[in-house]
């Protein structure tokens, strides 16, 4: 699977709050999510992310609070994946069980710049910069995760265990 | 195989003699919590997963206490969900407005999660309950979801990093300063995926309500688990309230720690966190002049009754400032009623301050205290980031109940000191 778009750079501990604030957890619609997604952090971000388009953050991605609605919020709005040098444990457990594909890699992240066009290959774990010409490798994803994934997600993983 | 207290939780819960940091395992949960936030999302997959019954009606624990007492019509459709789903799986433990408090302050109170519990939460203060002696974390409403339906969920056992406090706590300073000190020396990832094994001669000395706070913010530094080693001072706390049976689990000797730090509280004074991470700590003496126009005395980190009392201790026989609003919201019903039956809302209302039902509410900026364009306050809570109690352009500073209450006084965040108490 690939992904394909520019990349919005942010910076370390982007926490819950900043990818989608408090104030609008009365509601869990994807798309009414995705309309606030990093309003806080960016204002910008809400108004130009394109289909497809690649988060590339610094150390500690989605530390904060427990809330799913970060990443559902940052799928709805089209992101396709989302690169940092390392994710909080719970965001990290809650984007492999809501769908969003999330890589870790420290050089990716240093050799990319915002507004620069990425293509990652989520199977290789291979992340292209098309801007610069620069290629990095990511983390594996650890083998147990990637069943969960091929699942299908948890709830999906689960129940094939149990039948 | 010397193991840690995080371990043998883990080992037991998932059936296993042992396990070793890294291992993944399958472990029987004692506690599934969810809020009015988190529920309403685990509440849909369980039924997109075909569910019928949760794996356990006294299991699962539904507290609508984020933005309940209902703060708007969307949120009363929240708090309906939960309502709904918990009369239809008969659940035991769904808390309504009127005996609902802060589910991390509640929950302990009940006696609903005990010593030696695995325990997950849809919040992320859910490692609050490390203090009893238990491993308990925050998880996702999907991975709540999983565990209503099967008792069960997934873990990586962490590695350990153990933190022992020594020496004697200097006036004003408590389990907060200990927290926020720490985390403002190894910072908000400095215990990423790790257990935080807290311990030391201090901690032997530190109320229970102060090992709640600590415990509390574990997350803060990325933690997966605060933990204490239960004790007499846990017994006693426990005792009483536990309905069923627990264990009180200890690390060995010679069990495994990724690293061990030590710190001599002795050289701590009262901590105040500065926007907009929890790790921007500045002692109290070093803070300058930072004009207040709020101050939240409550929280799942500081809202429990000791709190309470040292807050009174130092608004006693003081009117807060005219420029500030103060906030104080005590946890639980329970903790309302003793902190009435003590005097100390007749010294809240003395000194010009609102006393709210408990709700989560201003912490995350839901309501009940939200910050305006360019405000500050000052808050028991834990977390500071950008926007939380309100507006992106609004500031907050994290303190221990005293020192909340000083500044509330003084217009400007200070000590107690300064008012001439000396604790």
């Amino acid at each position: 699977m690939k992904c394909k778009g520019r990349a919005w750079k942010f910076g370390p501990n982007i926490n819950t709050d900043a990818i989608i604030p408090a104030r609008y957890l009365n509601v869990t619609d994807p798309e009414e999510l995705a309309q606030h997604c990093m309003e806080n952090e960016n204002p910008r971000f809400v108004k130009e992310v394109k289909e497809g388009d690649i988060i590339v953050a610094e150390t500690n991605f989605g530390c904060g609070s427990s809330r799913e609605h970060a990443p559902i919020a940052i799928k709805a709005k089209g992101i396709s994946c989302v690169i940092a040098k390392s994710f909080a444990r719970i965001f990290y457990r809650n984007a492999f069980n809501t769908g969003l594909a999330i890589i870790e890699s420290d050089e990716a992240v240093d050799g990319i710049r915002d507004g620069h066009e990425i293509e990652v290959d989520l199977l290789s774990g291979e992340i292209m910069n098309r801007t610069t010409g620069q290629s990095f490798k990511a983390n594996p994803i650890p083998p147990f995760m990637q069943k969960i994934i091929d699942d299908g997600g948890l709830m999906e993983h689960i129940a094939k265990g149990r039948s | 195989m010397k193991m840690t207290i995080t371990q043998k939780i883990l080992a037991d819960h998932a059936g296993l003699g042992e396990v070793y940091p890294g291992q993944l395992i399958n472990a029987k949960v004692d506690v599934a919590l969810g809020n009015d936030i988190t529920a309403p999302i685990a509440i849909e997959q369980f039924r997109r997963a075909g569910a019928k019954r949760v794996f356990d009606k006294e299991k699962v624990v539904l507290v609508p206490d984020h933005f309940a007492p209902n703060k708007d019509i969307k949120s009363a459709e929240q708090c309906k969900t939960l309502k709904e789903f918990s009369r239809e799986q008969e659940l035991i433990h769904y808390y309504e407005v009127g005996q609902m408090g802060i589910e991390h302050a509640l929950l302990p109170e009940k006696g609903i999660v005990l010593p030696g519990d695995l325990v997950i939460g849809a919040d992320s203060h859910t490692c609050t309950y490390g203090a009893l002696g238990a491993f308990s974390t925050g998880v996702g409403s999907t991975d709540l979801a999983a565990s209503m339906i099967t008792g069960e969920l997934w873990f990586k056992v962490p590695e350990t990093v153990k933190f022992i406090y020594k020496g004697r706590l200097n006036p004003w300073v408590g389990g907060k300063d200990l927290i926020l000190y720490t985390i403002g020396q190894i910072g908000v990832d400095g215990a990423l995926y790790m257990a935080m094994e807290l311990s030391g001669e201090t901690i032997d000395a530190l109320p229970m309500d102060g090992r709640f706070t600590m415990a509390n913010m574990a997350i803060e530094a990325g933690a997966k688990n605060g933990i204490f080693l239960p004790d007499g001072t846990t017994e006693q706390y426990v005792r009483g309230r536990a309905k069923r049976e627990y264990r009180f689990y200890t690390s060995d000797e010679g069990a495994q720690y990724k690293e061990i730090r030590e710190f001599d509280v002795s050289k701590i004074e009262p901590q105040v966190a500065f926007p907009h991470l929890p790790s921007n700590t500045k002692g109290i003496g070093e803070v300058g002049n930072v004009f207040i126009d709020q101050a939240v005395i409550g929280s799942c980190t500081n809202g429990r009754l000791d709190d309470l009392r040292e807050a009174a201790k130092v608004l006693k026989g003081h009117k807060i400032s005219p420029n500030v609003r103060l906030i104080i919201i005590p946890a639980t019903p329970l903790i309302y009623r003793q902190a009435m039956k003590e005097g100390l809302f007749e010294i809240f209302l003395d000194a010009g301050s609102v006393i709210s039902p408990p709700t989560c509410g201003p912490c995350l900026g839901g309501y009940m205290g939200v910050l305006a364009k360019g405000e500050r306050a000052i808050a028991t809570t834990n977390r500071n980031f950008v926007g939380r109690m309100g507006h992106p352009e609004s500031e907050v500073y994290l303190s221990n109940p005293a020192v909340a209450a000083a500044s509330a006084v003084l217009g400007r965040i200070g000590s107690p000191e300064e008012l001439g108490h000396k604790d």
